[in-house]
């Protein structure tokens, strides 16, 4: 790698990066809960490439169509913090700079397939296994995700009792007393 | 004010005092019965108090509040070994025990199950025994338990309202031939008992903030506070257990909240600290005279552990289910929980809705996983139904809790490693239950099903059991120690083989009767 891009990195890792993108799909359920359709997320340790490179492999451990790379960011944002530990910035990095000088300096330039190949072939390895490990907790576990994959989160706090526990209509309510009773109703 | 600002002190050097381990549901429940009698007690209590204000209708977050995270190791090849080599059990540490996070199924053992031995015959590669307790015996105890939880479907309580998850379990159920309906539960249908009624939260599993489930932390505890003769001592983590000259037990040595090691006298000590602690605190105790552990001297401590043998089946559907959406365990099929060699195991096992968040989903779908099968069922997470599988397992001498030494708790103490193999039986009942669970989904219509591995056992029984002999256990009929009469064996540990059903009802119906008979010995003198 030539000096330049090297000191470039250095200045970056000081500095942090940032992550910026514009939500892909303007009427989706994310796109009525953000304020704006652009969004960023700042990096602390790692580089914009490096969360970018780290967003892909993100996508393609965990494909799901039609979901915002905003919510994969998140996953990118608790790489970040993890990266703020020596060992795991060395991890991370490492991972990252591998996948770059395997493909000319510039992973993120391969086609899809090819990228999705490359990632694949490093199950086992601790880098994979970070991200991986990450992404299971982080990309399922926010506001954003919930909404997307219809997970109601805190909303269940004050209960569905009257609120679509059983508003289930495409099988025939089950008969009584096996279905139960609600609160205050006496059963016959 | 928390609650114990009012509560009865006792002295460290007080020796009359029963000292409970535990507050859980063997620990809580039997604190409230000696007490109840006009006995002192004081309970010792690892966790913290954490009240139901405190609860928090988010599944990461509650699991760091609640858990027990201190470490334990694993070996064997049960997959949890290498799914989550060190959360081989999900268990609380919080005053009320794991009854803050249990779902609240309340099924009461089977007769033919307490003499698994003599009913299901010699089983190679088990140690099965038949319980030195019988159904009979005991069924006095399970009327009182049932009435104390309000258990639905006993006592006129009315069963639950059924849930979206249980609508679709209910009708591929009937397609099957099974009978299904929302289970007995120790859930309030009503307000009962000064506790609200179910509003279908759904978080059962991080807390009922209604108090509509049963749980010792808001029932029998604070009424065992109430009588002026129990002390509830939270943070307070018991490392090993003294004995005098002659063999009996004398107090506990514990660290307090600050660390700080503290000593309790006792007349006598009853350990509840679930199935893992339990066996560890009796190991961890070894002396000279016991140089192989407390109550041990048939060197069955800590063997014969059982985890009920489990899995889930999830499906999903064209229609959209939000399974989530109520309490977790809304239906129960009995219908294969008897005994019929001919399926190709001994034993039965139920089938109970289950459904997890997103967030957990994701941790426990298929541990490991990554790639579109992955995604592809997590896409259809509003429109999945679950349920858990969950029968008996067979006691194996090697399946067992030791001590690691080379890994040390906050406090010095060697750590609790659990060494589990399945037993052939285990895996032909699991392969069994999996293909009727999916039948049911199918029979509705279902796209994908997938069958889910064993989540970290939350069922923990088994490691210091019961017999009728000395040799073949460590505890008799009602949880004393075959060695010590004033060291009581009072949680899951006890149960000498792990039956079908979930475990709690009769963890809280033995303590019912070990209290009793407690109360009998200290009248006759003997502890
Ligand atoms: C998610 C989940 C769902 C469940 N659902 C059901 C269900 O539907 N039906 C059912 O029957 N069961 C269910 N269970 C199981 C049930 O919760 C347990 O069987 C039951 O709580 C065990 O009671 P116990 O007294 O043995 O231990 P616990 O209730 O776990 O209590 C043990 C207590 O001892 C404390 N302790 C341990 N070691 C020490 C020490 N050294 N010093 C001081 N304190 C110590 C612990 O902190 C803990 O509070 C479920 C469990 C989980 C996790
Ligand atoms: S669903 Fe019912 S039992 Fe479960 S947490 Fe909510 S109110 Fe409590």
């Amino acid at each position: 790698m030539p000096s330049t891009s090297l000191s470039r990195r250095t200045f970056l890792k000081t500095t942090g990066g940032a992550l910026v993108g514009t939500l892909a799909f303007a009427s989706g359920p994310i796109a009525l809960l953000a304020p704006s359709r652009s969004w960023a997320m700042p990096l602390d340790a790692l580089s914009s490439h490096e969360g970018e490179v780290l967003l892909q492999v993100t996508k393609h451990l965990f494909p799901h169509p039609g979901l915002e790379d905003a919510v994969y960011a998140f996953v990118v944002k608790d790489l970040d913090r993890a990266a703020e530990a020596e060992a795991n910035r060395t991890l991370l990095q490492g991972g990252v700079k591998a996948l770059d000088d395997d493909a000319s300096g510039d992973w993120l330039a391969l086609a899809p397939n090819d990228q999705y190949l490359r990632v694949a072939s490093l199950e086992g390895t601790s880098f994979f296994e970070k991200v991986r490990s990450t992404a299971i907790v982080s990309l399922y576990n926010n506001p954003l995700a919930f909404t997307h994959f219809g997970y109601q989160g805190e909303e269940g706090d004050k209960g569905y009792l009257y609120n679509g526990f059983s508003d289930l209509t495409w099988l025939p309510e089950p008969p009584q007393p096996a279905n139960g009773y609600m609160p205050g109703e006496v059963p016959s | 004010m928390a609650m114990t600002d009012n509560q009865t002190r006792f002295q460290h050097d007080d020796d009359h005092v029963a000292v409970i381990i535990g507050s859980g549901a063997g620990g809580g429940t039997l604190a409230n019965e000696l007490a109840q009698q006009g006995i002192d007690v004081v309970v010792l209590e690892a966790g913290a108090i954490h009240t139901r204000d405190d609860f928090l209708a988010d599944e990461w977050a509650s699991f760091s509040q609640l858990a027990w995270l201190d470490p334990r190791t694993t070996s064997g090849s049960f997959r949890l070994a290498k799914d989550f080599p060190n959360l081989p059990a999900w268990i609380v540490k919080s005053v009320g025990g794991t009854t803050v996070h249990w779902a609240g199924a309340s099924l009461r053992i089977q007769p033919h199950e307490f003499r698994a031995l003599s009913e299901y015959g010699k089983v190679e590669g088990a140690n099965l025994l038949d319980w030195p307790v019988t159904y009979d015996e005991l069924a006095p105890y399970y009327t009182r338990a049932e009435d104390r939880m309000g258990v639905t479907r006993t006592n006129d309580i009315p069963g639950l309202p059924g849930n979206n998850n249980f609508h679709v379990m209910y009708t591929g159920a009937k397609n099957l031939g099974y009978e299904c309906n929302t289970g007995h539960m120790a859930i309030n249908s009503q307000i009962r008992d000064g506790r609200a009624s179910c509003q279908q939260r759904g978080f059962c599993f991080q807390g009922c903030r209604t108090g509509a489930k049963w749980s010792t932390l808001y029932t029998e505890l604070p009424a065992a506070i109430a009588t002026g003769h129990m002390e509830l001592r939270p943070q307070s983590h018991v490392a090993h257990i003294e004995h005098d000259a002659q063999g009996k037990v004398t107090g506990v040595v514990y660290f307090d909240a600050n660390g700080d090691q503290q000593r309790q006298k006792a007349r006598l000590v009853a350990v509840a600290g679930n199935s893992l602690e339990t066996p560890r605190l009796l190991l961890n105790s070894a002396s000279s005279l016991f140089p192989d552990g407390l109550a041990n001297s048939s060197g069955q401590v800590g063997r014969n552990y059982m985890r009920h043998t489990t899995g889930s089946v999830y499906a999903t559907f064209d229609e959209p289910v939000h399974m989530y959406r109520g309490t977790t365990m809304a239906g129960i099929i009995s219908d294969e929980a008897h005994h019929d060699p001919s399926r190709g195991f001994v034993g039965g096992y139920e089938m109970e809705t289950v459904s997890l968040g997103l967030p957990f989903m994701a941790a426990f779908f298929d541990p490991g996983a990554w790639g579109s099968d992955f995604t592809g069922a997590l896409d259809q997470y509003d429109h999945m139904a679950g349920m858990w599988l969950v029968g008996e397992d067979m006691p194996r001498e090697s399946n067992r809790i030791t001590l690691n030494t080379d890994l040390k708790d906050a406090f010095g103490m060697p750590v609790a490693n659990v060494h589990y193999d399945d037993h052939p039986n285990d895996i032909a009942m699991r392969e069994h239950a999996y293909r009727q669970g999916s039948a049911i989904y199918e029979s509705v219509g279902a796209k994908n099903i997938y069958r889910t591995p064993p989540y970290p056992s939350t069922h923990n029984l088994g490691s210091c059991r019961m017999s009728q002999r000395a040799q073949d256990g460590v505890c008799n009929g009602f949880g004393q120690s075959h060695d010590i009469p004033n060291l009581f064996i009072s949680d899951g540990s006890q149960f000498t083989t792990s039956a079908t059903e979930n475990p709690t009802l009769t963890i809280v119906s033995l303590a019912i009767r070990q209290a009793e008979h407690i109360g009998q010995l200290m009248k006759e003198g003997i502890v």
